[in-house]
Protein backbone atom coordinates (compact mmCIF):
# COMPACT_ATOMS: atom_id res chain seq x y z
CA UNK A 1 0.00 0.00 0.00
CA UNK A 2 1.12 3.57 -0.62
CA UNK A 3 1.04 6.80 1.46
CA UNK A 4 -1.85 9.26 0.31
CA UNK A 5 -2.32 12.71 0.22
CA UNK A 6 -4.77 15.63 0.18
CA UNK A 7 -4.00 17.91 -2.93
CA UNK A 8 -7.05 19.96 -2.84
CA UNK A 9 -10.41 20.99 -0.99
CA UNK A 10 -13.62 22.82 -2.11
CA UNK A 11 -16.58 23.57 -0.14
CA UNK A 12 -19.80 25.59 -1.02
CA UNK A 13 -21.15 27.76 1.63
CA UNK A 14 -23.62 25.81 3.31
CA UNK A 15 -27.04 26.88 4.36
CA UNK A 16 -30.52 26.95 2.94
CA UNK A 17 -29.80 27.35 -0.64
CA UNK A 18 -32.78 27.79 -2.56
CA UNK A 19 -31.43 29.08 -5.91
CA UNK A 20 -28.85 25.90 -6.78
CA UNK A 21 -29.89 22.73 -7.47
CA UNK A 22 -28.36 19.48 -6.57
CA UNK A 23 -26.27 19.00 -9.00
CA UNK A 24 -24.97 22.59 -9.32
CA UNK A 25 -24.11 22.52 -5.12
CA UNK A 26 -21.61 19.25 -6.47
CA UNK A 27 -20.36 21.17 -9.47
CA UNK A 28 -19.34 24.75 -7.09
CA UNK A 29 -17.64 22.13 -5.04
CA UNK A 30 -16.01 19.99 -7.27
CA UNK A 31 -14.49 23.47 -9.25
CA UNK A 32 -12.97 24.87 -5.94
CA UNK A 33 -11.14 21.64 -5.09
CA UNK A 34 -9.74 21.58 -8.77
CA UNK A 35 -8.66 24.92 -8.60
CA UNK A 36 -7.19 24.55 -5.51
CA UNK A 37 -4.96 21.37 -6.52
CA UNK A 38 -4.71 23.95 -9.54
CA UNK A 39 -5.81 20.66 -11.46
CA UNK A 40 -7.73 19.95 -14.96
CA UNK A 41 -10.87 17.90 -14.54
CA UNK A 42 -9.44 15.54 -17.13
CA UNK A 43 -6.64 14.51 -14.97
CA UNK A 44 -9.55 12.99 -12.83
CA UNK A 45 -9.35 9.20 -13.03
CA UNK A 46 -12.05 8.16 -10.46
CA UNK A 47 -15.14 9.89 -8.16
CA UNK A 48 -16.30 8.58 -5.08
CA UNK A 49 -19.70 10.22 -4.11
CA UNK A 50 -20.84 10.46 -0.50
CA UNK A 51 -24.80 11.26 -0.54
CA UNK A 52 -27.70 9.67 2.04
CA UNK A 53 -30.60 9.99 0.21
CA UNK A 54 -31.44 12.12 -3.27
CA UNK A 55 -34.17 10.01 -3.53
CA UNK A 56 -36.13 11.12 -0.79
CA UNK A 57 -34.67 14.88 -1.06
CA UNK A 58 -34.70 15.68 -4.31
CA UNK A 59 -35.92 12.38 -5.71
CA UNK A 60 -32.89 11.64 -7.73
CA UNK A 61 -30.82 8.03 -7.68
CA UNK A 62 -27.90 7.15 -9.98
CA UNK A 63 -26.12 10.33 -8.26
CA UNK A 64 -22.82 8.89 -9.16
CA UNK A 65 -23.55 8.61 -12.98
CA UNK A 66 -25.27 11.94 -12.86
CA UNK A 67 -22.16 13.83 -11.24
CA UNK A 68 -19.82 12.39 -13.36
CA UNK A 69 -21.83 13.95 -16.87
CA UNK A 70 -22.43 16.81 -15.52
CA UNK A 71 -18.56 17.46 -13.98
CA UNK A 72 -17.89 16.91 -17.61
CA UNK A 73 -16.36 13.34 -17.13
CA UNK A 74 -19.20 11.17 -19.57
CA UNK A 75 -17.27 11.69 -22.45
CA UNK A 76 -14.20 9.83 -20.37
CA UNK A 77 -16.38 7.46 -19.03
CA UNK A 78 -14.37 8.35 -15.33
CA UNK A 79 -15.85 5.96 -12.87
CA UNK A 80 -18.02 7.38 -10.46
CA UNK A 81 -19.49 5.90 -7.26
CA UNK A 82 -22.03 6.85 -4.96
CA UNK A 83 -21.28 5.86 -1.37
CA UNK A 84 -24.51 5.62 1.20
CA UNK A 85 -23.78 5.06 5.41
CA UNK A 86 -26.56 7.54 6.29
CA UNK A 87 -24.57 10.57 7.93
CA UNK A 88 -21.27 9.08 7.28
CA UNK A 89 -21.58 8.89 3.62
CA UNK A 90 -19.24 11.78 3.18
CA UNK A 91 -16.71 9.89 5.49
CA UNK A 92 -16.67 6.53 3.73
CA UNK A 93 -17.03 7.73 0.09
CA UNK A 94 -13.41 9.43 1.37
CA UNK A 95 -12.41 6.13 2.84
CA UNK A 96 -13.12 4.63 -0.30
CA UNK A 97 -11.01 6.92 -2.28
CA UNK A 98 -8.49 6.66 0.22
CA UNK A 99 -8.19 3.25 -0.86
CA UNK A 100 -8.32 3.50 -4.44
CA UNK A 101 -5.21 5.16 -4.34
CA UNK A 102 -3.42 3.29 -1.66
CA UNK A 103 -3.74 0.21 -3.22
CA UNK A 104 -2.29 2.12 -6.43
CA UNK A 105 -4.97 1.21 -8.52
CA UNK A 106 -6.10 4.45 -9.31
CA UNK A 107 -3.99 7.48 -9.04
CA UNK A 108 -5.83 11.06 -8.64
CA UNK A 109 -9.26 10.65 -6.93
CA UNK A 110 -11.96 13.10 -6.26
CA UNK A 111 -13.72 12.48 -2.78
CA UNK A 112 -16.99 14.44 -2.27
CA UNK A 113 -20.32 14.55 -0.69
CA UNK A 114 -23.28 16.40 -1.10
CA UNK A 115 -26.94 17.08 0.27
CA UNK A 116 -29.78 19.24 -0.79
CA UNK A 117 -32.19 19.12 1.82
CA UNK A 118 -33.95 21.85 1.24
CA UNK A 119 -36.42 21.20 -1.44
CA UNK A 120 -38.46 19.44 0.53
CA UNK A 121 -40.66 20.50 4.11
CA UNK A 122 -38.78 20.27 7.41
CA UNK A 123 -41.37 17.03 8.03
CA UNK A 124 -40.30 15.61 5.16
CA UNK A 125 -36.59 15.39 5.73
CA UNK A 126 -36.95 14.65 9.82
CA UNK A 127 -38.64 11.52 8.41
CA UNK A 128 -35.91 11.20 5.65
CA UNK A 129 -32.68 11.03 8.64
CA UNK A 130 -34.81 8.77 10.97
CA UNK A 131 -34.14 6.42 7.70
CA UNK A 132 -30.69 6.14 9.25
CA UNK A 133 -32.07 4.59 12.26
CA UNK A 134 -34.09 1.34 12.36
CA UNK A 135 -37.10 1.69 10.05
CA UNK A 136 -39.02 -0.94 11.48
CA UNK A 137 -38.17 -1.37 15.11
CA UNK A 138 -37.21 2.69 15.88
CA UNK A 139 -38.54 4.64 13.40
CA UNK A 140 -42.37 2.90 13.16
CA UNK A 141 -43.29 3.52 17.02
CA UNK A 142 -42.48 7.00 16.60
CA UNK A 143 -38.62 7.73 17.00
CA UNK A 144 -36.99 10.75 15.51
CA UNK A 145 -33.39 11.11 15.61
CA UNK A 146 -33.10 13.98 17.90
CA UNK A 147 -35.47 11.44 20.25
CA UNK A 148 -33.00 8.73 19.67
CA UNK A 149 -30.01 11.45 20.76
CA UNK A 150 -32.17 12.69 23.82
CA UNK A 151 -32.42 8.84 24.98
CA UNK A 152 -28.42 8.99 24.56
CA UNK A 153 -28.20 11.99 26.46
CA UNK A 154 -31.02 11.50 29.35
CA UNK A 155 -28.67 7.84 29.94
CA UNK A 156 -25.82 9.53 30.42
CA UNK A 157 -27.10 12.25 32.54
CA UNK A 158 -28.23 9.89 35.00
CA UNK A 159 -25.07 8.23 34.88
CA UNK A 160 -22.31 10.53 34.98
CA UNK A 161 -21.77 14.33 35.49
CA UNK A 162 -22.98 16.45 33.20
CA UNK A 163 -25.55 19.49 33.94
CA UNK A 164 -28.10 21.20 31.19
CA UNK A 165 -25.50 24.02 30.82
CA UNK A 166 -22.42 22.31 29.57
CA UNK A 167 -24.12 20.69 27.54
CA UNK A 168 -25.44 23.61 26.27
CA UNK A 169 -21.85 25.02 26.28
CA UNK A 170 -21.06 22.69 23.88
CA UNK A 171 -23.56 24.61 20.94
CA UNK A 172 -22.08 28.20 22.05
CA UNK A 173 -18.49 26.84 21.82
CA UNK A 174 -19.40 25.74 18.41
CA UNK A 175 -21.35 28.83 17.23
CA UNK A 176 -18.28 31.12 18.12
CA UNK A 177 -16.33 28.58 15.85
CA UNK A 178 -18.80 29.00 13.19
CA UNK A 179 -18.50 32.64 13.28
CA UNK A 180 -15.67 32.26 11.92
CA UNK A 181 -16.06 30.50 9.15
CA UNK A 182 -16.80 31.99 6.14
CA UNK A 183 -18.76 28.64 4.60
CA UNK A 184 -20.81 28.16 7.96
CA UNK A 185 -24.73 28.37 7.91
CA UNK A 186 -24.89 30.37 11.13
CA UNK A 187 -22.46 33.24 11.93
CA UNK A 188 -24.34 34.69 15.04
CA UNK A 189 -22.54 33.97 18.33
CA UNK A 190 -24.68 32.52 20.85
CA UNK A 191 -24.77 32.32 24.33
CA UNK A 192 -26.28 29.69 27.03
CA UNK A 193 -29.47 31.29 27.30
CA UNK A 194 -29.59 30.92 24.07
CA UNK A 195 -30.05 27.21 23.90
CA UNK A 196 -31.87 27.21 27.54
CA UNK A 197 -34.44 29.88 26.17
CA UNK A 198 -34.75 27.30 22.82
CA UNK A 199 -38.07 25.21 22.47
CA UNK A 200 -38.03 21.38 24.00
CA UNK A 201 -37.42 19.39 20.73
CA UNK A 202 -36.81 15.88 22.71
CA UNK A 203 -36.34 15.91 26.28
CA UNK A 204 -33.68 17.06 27.38
CA UNK A 205 -32.52 18.33 23.95
CA UNK A 206 -33.81 21.95 23.22
CA UNK A 207 -33.75 22.96 19.40
CA UNK A 208 -29.98 25.19 20.08
CA UNK A 209 -28.68 21.33 20.89
CA UNK A 210 -29.57 20.08 17.30
CA UNK A 211 -27.41 20.43 13.91
CA UNK A 212 -29.68 22.30 11.22
CA UNK A 213 -30.98 21.40 7.79
CA UNK A 214 -28.54 22.56 5.56
CA UNK A 215 -28.12 22.08 1.16
CA UNK A 216 -24.35 21.99 0.69
CA UNK A 217 -21.47 19.94 -0.92
CA UNK A 218 -17.56 19.40 -0.10
CA UNK A 219 -15.01 17.77 -2.40
CA UNK A 220 -11.35 16.50 -1.56
CA UNK A 221 -8.86 15.93 -4.15
CA UNK A 222 -6.61 12.84 -3.46
CA UNK A 223 -2.97 11.75 -5.16
CA UNK A 224 -0.31 9.08 -4.36
CA UNK A 225 1.99 11.10 -1.30
CA UNK A 226 4.63 10.96 -3.83
CA UNK A 227 3.18 12.99 -6.81
CA UNK A 228 1.32 15.19 -4.45
CA UNK A 229 4.43 17.92 -4.66
CA UNK A 230 3.18 17.98 -8.56
CA UNK A 231 0.09 19.79 -7.03
CA UNK A 232 0.50 21.61 -4.31
CA UNK A 233 2.99 23.20 -1.97
CA UNK A 234 1.19 22.14 1.10
CA UNK A 235 0.21 18.74 0.68
CA UNK A 236 -1.51 16.84 3.79
CA UNK A 237 -0.60 13.13 4.51
CA UNK A 238 -3.72 10.57 5.20
CA UNK A 239 -2.20 8.65 8.47
CA UNK A 240 -4.93 6.62 9.59
CA UNK A 241 -8.03 5.37 7.54
CA UNK A 242 -10.51 3.53 9.91
CA UNK A 243 -14.24 1.93 10.07
CA UNK A 244 -16.30 0.40 12.85
CA UNK A 245 -20.05 -0.98 12.40
CA UNK A 246 -22.38 -1.26 15.68
CA UNK A 247 -26.38 -2.71 15.23
CA UNK A 248 -28.50 -0.46 13.78
CA UNK A 249 -31.01 0.13 16.79
CA UNK A 250 -29.84 2.15 19.48
CA UNK A 251 -31.55 -0.24 21.64
CA UNK A 252 -29.22 -3.22 21.11
CA UNK A 253 -25.81 -1.72 21.78
CA UNK A 254 -24.19 -2.55 24.47
CA UNK A 255 -23.73 0.64 26.14
CA UNK A 256 -26.58 3.57 25.06
CA UNK A 257 -24.10 6.08 25.86
CA UNK A 258 -20.46 4.57 24.86
CA UNK A 259 -20.54 4.39 21.12
CA UNK A 260 -18.62 1.52 20.76
CA UNK A 261 -17.94 1.93 16.97
CA UNK A 262 -16.13 5.13 17.81
CA UNK A 263 -14.35 3.58 20.58
CA UNK A 264 -12.87 0.62 17.83
CA UNK A 265 -12.84 2.89 14.96
CA UNK A 266 -10.37 5.51 17.13
CA UNK A 267 -7.97 2.73 18.43
CA UNK A 268 -8.02 1.19 14.60
CA UNK A 269 -6.61 4.72 13.54
CA UNK A 270 -4.46 5.78 16.29
CA UNK A 271 -2.65 2.33 15.88
CA UNK A 272 -2.41 2.76 11.96
CA UNK A 273 -0.91 5.89 12.93
CA UNK A 274 1.08 4.53 15.61
CA UNK A 275 0.07 7.81 17.41
CA UNK A 276 -1.93 8.35 20.69
CA UNK A 277 -5.09 10.72 21.29
CA UNK A 278 -2.17 13.11 23.44
CA UNK A 279 -0.37 13.73 19.46
CA UNK A 280 -3.66 15.09 18.08
CA UNK A 281 -4.03 18.93 17.64
CA UNK A 282 -7.36 19.28 16.91
CA UNK A 283 -11.09 17.15 16.16
CA UNK A 284 -13.48 17.90 14.10
CA UNK A 285 -16.45 14.94 15.69
CA UNK A 286 -19.65 14.73 14.81
CA UNK A 287 -22.12 17.05 16.77
CA UNK A 288 -25.48 16.14 15.20
CA UNK A 289 -26.29 16.62 18.73
CA UNK A 290 -24.76 18.40 21.51
CA UNK A 291 -25.04 15.06 23.51
CA UNK A 292 -23.12 13.45 20.22
CA UNK A 293 -20.19 15.65 20.66
CA UNK A 294 -19.51 15.01 24.38
CA UNK A 295 -19.43 11.32 24.14
CA UNK A 296 -17.51 11.67 21.12
CA UNK A 297 -14.23 13.42 23.17
CA UNK A 298 -14.28 10.55 25.52
CA UNK A 299 -15.25 7.32 23.27
CA UNK A 300 -11.69 8.92 21.24
CA UNK A 301 -9.64 8.98 24.37
CA UNK A 302 -9.34 12.48 24.85
CA UNK A 303 -10.70 12.43 28.21
CA UNK A 304 -12.22 9.59 30.39
CA UNK A 305 -15.79 8.98 30.44
CA UNK A 306 -18.40 11.55 31.89
CA UNK A 307 -15.62 13.89 31.92
CA UNK A 308 -16.25 16.12 29.16
CA UNK A 309 -18.83 18.11 30.45
CA UNK A 310 -16.01 19.39 32.58
CA UNK A 311 -13.75 19.68 29.83
CA UNK A 312 -16.27 21.39 27.56
CA UNK A 313 -16.76 24.17 30.50
CA UNK A 314 -13.06 24.40 30.90
CA UNK A 315 -12.92 25.78 27.72
CA UNK A 316 -10.30 22.56 27.00
CA UNK A 317 -12.58 22.00 24.04
CA UNK A 318 -12.36 25.87 22.10
CA UNK A 319 -10.19 27.53 20.28
CA UNK A 320 -6.70 28.32 22.19
CA UNK A 321 -7.85 24.96 24.42
CA UNK A 322 -5.89 21.84 25.07
CA UNK A 323 -7.70 20.18 22.47
CA UNK A 324 -9.79 22.50 20.13
CA UNK A 325 -13.21 20.34 18.67
CA UNK A 326 -15.05 21.86 15.70
CA UNK A 327 -12.90 24.78 14.75
CA UNK A 328 -15.30 24.28 11.55
CA UNK A 329 -18.09 25.14 13.89
CA UNK A 330 -19.36 21.68 13.61
CA UNK A 331 -22.63 20.20 12.11
CA UNK A 332 -23.92 22.54 14.75
CA UNK A 333 -23.22 26.16 13.22
CA UNK A 334 -21.18 25.10 10.45
CA UNK A 335 -24.49 23.08 9.10
CA UNK A 336 -25.35 19.52 8.09
CA UNK A 337 -25.72 18.63 4.98
CA UNK A 338 -25.18 14.79 5.47
CA UNK A 339 -23.69 13.02 2.56
CA UNK A 340 -21.45 16.18 2.64
CA UNK A 341 -20.43 16.48 6.38
CA UNK A 342 -17.56 14.07 6.39
CA UNK A 343 -15.49 15.36 3.52
CA UNK A 344 -16.07 19.11 4.99
CA UNK A 345 -14.65 17.80 8.13
CA UNK A 346 -11.53 16.64 6.35
CA UNK A 347 -11.48 20.16 3.96
CA UNK A 348 -11.43 21.59 7.65
CA UNK A 349 -8.38 19.26 8.71
CA UNK A 350 -6.24 19.98 5.70
CA UNK A 351 -7.02 24.41 5.92
CA UNK A 352 -5.92 24.26 9.71
CA UNK A 353 -2.70 21.73 8.67
CA UNK A 354 -1.69 24.02 5.92
CA UNK A 355 -2.44 27.06 8.70
CA UNK A 356 -5.28 28.55 6.26
CA UNK A 357 -7.99 28.25 8.64
CA UNK A 358 -7.64 32.44 9.17
CA UNK A 359 -9.72 33.52 12.90
CA UNK A 360 -10.14 30.14 13.50
CA UNK A 361 -6.50 29.09 13.44
CA UNK A 362 -5.47 26.00 15.62
CA UNK A 363 -1.68 27.74 16.38
CA UNK A 364 1.11 25.08 14.72
CA UNK A 365 -1.02 22.46 14.29
CA UNK A 366 0.56 19.43 12.39
CA UNK A 367 -2.28 16.58 13.55
CA UNK A 368 -5.70 16.52 13.47
CA UNK A 369 -8.51 13.97 13.15
CA UNK A 370 -12.23 13.80 12.03
CA UNK A 371 -14.85 11.36 13.26
CA UNK A 372 -17.99 11.25 11.38
CA UNK A 373 -21.18 8.78 12.69
CA UNK A 374 -23.90 7.48 10.71
CA UNK A 375 -27.50 6.56 12.53
CA UNK A 376 -26.93 6.70 16.41
CA UNK A 377 -23.61 4.96 15.80
CA UNK A 378 -24.32 2.53 13.72
CA UNK A 379 -21.36 3.49 11.43
CA UNK A 380 -18.34 5.74 12.33
CA UNK A 381 -15.66 6.44 10.01
CA UNK A 382 -12.23 8.10 11.77
CA UNK A 383 -9.02 9.33 10.15
CA UNK A 384 -5.70 10.86 10.76
CA UNK A 385 -3.69 13.67 9.15
CA UNK A 386 -0.72 15.04 9.22
CA UNK A 387 1.45 17.89 7.54
CA UNK A 388 3.54 16.06 4.95
CA UNK B 1 -45.29 1.79 5.88
CA UNK B 2 -46.59 -0.55 3.19
CA UNK B 3 -49.26 -2.88 4.02
CA UNK B 4 -47.24 -5.54 2.66
CA UNK B 5 -44.35 -4.55 5.05
CA UNK B 6 -46.76 -4.09 7.81
CA UNK B 7 -48.88 -6.88 7.14
CA UNK B 8 -46.00 -9.20 7.02
CA UNK B 9 -44.78 -8.41 11.32
CA UNK B 10 -48.60 -8.08 12.53
CA UNK B 11 -48.09 -11.25 14.45
CA UNK B 12 -44.82 -10.14 16.26
CA UNK B 13 -45.77 -6.08 16.36
CA UNK B 14 -49.68 -7.63 18.39
CA UNK B 15 -48.03 -10.12 20.54
CA UNK B 16 -44.60 -9.19 21.14
CA UNK B 17 -43.22 -12.15 19.56
CA UNK B 18 -39.67 -12.24 19.00
CA UNK B 19 -37.17 -15.55 18.64
CA UNK B 20 -34.65 -16.95 20.98
CA UNK B 21 -31.67 -19.25 20.16
CA UNK B 22 -32.38 -22.84 21.35
CA UNK B 23 -28.54 -23.50 21.34
CA UNK B 24 -27.59 -20.66 23.85
CA UNK B 25 -30.87 -19.57 25.18
CA UNK B 26 -30.68 -15.63 24.20
CA UNK B 27 -33.79 -13.99 23.54
CA UNK B 28 -34.51 -11.26 20.38
CA UNK B 29 -37.09 -8.85 20.31
CA UNK B 30 -37.19 -7.40 17.82
CA UNK B 31 -36.75 -10.85 16.72
CA UNK B 32 -33.62 -12.02 14.48
CA UNK B 33 -33.47 -15.20 12.43
CA UNK B 34 -29.77 -15.36 12.77
CA UNK B 35 -27.63 -15.60 16.47
CA UNK B 36 -24.92 -13.39 16.42
CA UNK B 37 -23.78 -15.67 19.53
CA UNK B 38 -23.91 -18.83 17.70
CA UNK B 39 -24.12 -18.12 14.19
CA UNK B 40 -24.80 -20.93 12.14
CA UNK B 41 -24.97 -23.41 14.52
CA UNK B 42 -28.15 -21.16 16.72
CA UNK B 43 -30.99 -22.82 16.03
CA UNK B 44 -34.14 -20.40 15.97
CA UNK B 45 -37.20 -20.34 17.26
CA UNK B 46 -40.42 -18.04 17.98
CA UNK B 47 -40.48 -16.90 21.78
CA UNK B 48 -43.41 -15.14 23.01
CA UNK B 49 -42.59 -11.97 25.74
CA UNK B 50 -44.30 -11.99 28.83
CA UNK B 51 -44.54 -8.24 28.40
CA UNK B 52 -43.14 -6.79 31.06
CA UNK B 53 -40.02 -4.63 31.81
CA UNK B 54 -38.22 -1.64 32.95
CA UNK B 55 -37.36 2.31 31.45
CA UNK B 56 -33.65 2.00 30.75
CA UNK B 57 -34.29 5.57 29.35
CA UNK B 58 -36.41 7.97 27.55
CA UNK B 59 -37.41 11.43 26.26
CA UNK B 60 -40.27 13.13 25.65
CA UNK B 61 -41.10 13.91 22.28
CA UNK B 62 -42.39 17.24 21.65
CA UNK B 63 -41.62 17.31 17.68
CA UNK B 64 -42.52 14.21 15.72
CA UNK B 65 -42.65 13.32 11.84
CA UNK B 66 -46.09 14.43 10.60
CA UNK B 67 -47.45 10.64 10.98
CA UNK B 68 -47.17 11.16 15.07
CA UNK B 69 -47.15 14.91 14.92
CA UNK B 70 -50.64 14.83 16.47
CA UNK B 71 -50.01 12.51 19.42
CA UNK B 72 -47.24 14.86 20.84
CA UNK B 73 -45.45 14.86 23.73
CA UNK B 74 -45.31 11.46 24.26
CA UNK B 75 -42.94 9.30 25.43
CA UNK B 76 -40.55 7.38 23.87
CA UNK B 77 -38.48 5.07 25.92
CA UNK B 78 -35.89 2.38 25.80
CA UNK B 79 -37.66 -0.82 27.65
CA UNK B 80 -35.39 -4.22 28.76
CA UNK B 81 -38.03 -6.48 28.82
CA UNK B 82 -37.65 -9.09 31.76
CA UNK B 83 -36.20 -11.94 29.69
CA UNK B 84 -33.23 -9.64 28.22
CA UNK B 85 -33.53 -7.44 25.47
CA UNK B 86 -34.55 -4.02 25.04
CA UNK B 87 -36.75 -2.72 22.86
CA UNK B 88 -38.27 1.33 21.64
CA UNK B 89 -41.69 1.94 22.29
CA UNK B 90 -43.64 4.70 23.71
CA UNK B 91 -45.00 4.74 27.41
CA UNK B 92 -48.65 5.65 27.49
CA UNK B 93 -48.81 8.07 31.04
CA UNK B 94 -50.72 10.64 31.62
CA UNK B 95 -48.18 13.02 32.93
CA UNK B 96 -45.29 12.86 30.56
CA UNK B 97 -43.18 14.31 33.22
CA UNK B 98 -43.67 11.33 35.48
CA UNK B 99 -41.69 9.54 33.21
CA UNK B 100 -38.29 7.65 34.97
CA UNK B 101 -35.67 5.38 34.34
CA UNK B 102 -36.29 2.79 35.93
CA UNK B 103 -39.74 2.15 35.76
CA UNK B 104 -41.43 -1.04 35.38
CA UNK B 105 -44.14 -0.97 32.25
CA UNK B 106 -45.90 -3.52 30.87
CA UNK B 107 -46.89 -3.80 27.62
CA UNK B 108 -50.56 -3.05 26.18
CA UNK B 109 -51.91 -3.21 22.53
CA UNK B 110 -52.54 -0.07 20.69
CA UNK B 111 -52.93 2.23 17.39
CA UNK B 112 -49.40 3.02 16.57
CA UNK B 113 -50.28 5.37 13.99
CA UNK B 114 -52.04 5.02 9.99
CA UNK B 115 -50.89 5.59 6.68
CA UNK B 116 -52.58 9.15 5.98
CA UNK B 117 -56.15 9.92 7.01
CA UNK B 118 -57.65 7.15 5.01
CA UNK B 119 -54.89 4.70 4.94
CA UNK B 120 -54.43 1.27 7.01
CA UNK B 121 -54.20 1.76 10.42
CA UNK B 122 -51.13 0.36 12.34
CA UNK B 123 -51.21 -1.14 15.35
CA UNK B 124 -48.98 -2.44 17.94
CA UNK B 125 -47.29 -2.66 21.24
CA UNK B 126 -47.13 0.34 23.16
CA UNK B 127 -46.24 -0.12 27.44
CA UNK B 128 -48.04 1.43 30.44
CA UNK B 129 -46.34 1.75 33.94
CA UNK B 130 -46.86 -1.63 35.50
CA UNK B 131 -49.02 -0.56 38.22
CA UNK B 132 -52.54 -2.91 39.75
CA UNK B 133 -55.75 -1.71 38.54
CA UNK B 134 -57.69 0.37 41.27
CA UNK B 135 -60.56 -1.65 42.86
Amino acid sequence: MRDVAVIGIGCTTFGEKWESSFRELFLEAGALALEDAQLSGDRIDALYVGNMSAGRFVEQEHVGALIADYAGMASRHVPSTRVESACCSGSLAFRQAVIAVASGLEEIVVAAGVEKMTDVETATSVDALAAAADREWEGFVGATFPGLYAMIATDYMHRYPLTREQLAMVAVKNHYNGARNPIAQFHSEISVETVLGSPLVADPLRLFDCSPITDGAAAVILAPLERAREFTDAPVKVLATAQASDTIALHDRRDISTLDATVVAGQRAYEMARLTPTDIDLVEVHDCFTIAEICAIEDLGFCAKGQAGRLTEDGETALGGRIPVNTSGGLKACGHPVGATGIKQVAEIVQQLRGEAGGRQVDGAEIGMTQNVGGTGASVAVHIFGRA
Amino acid sequence: MSVPRFWRKIHQRYNLEGTRCTSCNRAFYPPRSFCPDCRRAGVIAPYRFQGKGEVVTFTVIRSASDAFEQQTPFVLAIIRLDEGPRVTAQVVIEDVDEARIGMRVRSVFRRIGSEGESGVIHYGTKFVPDVPYPE
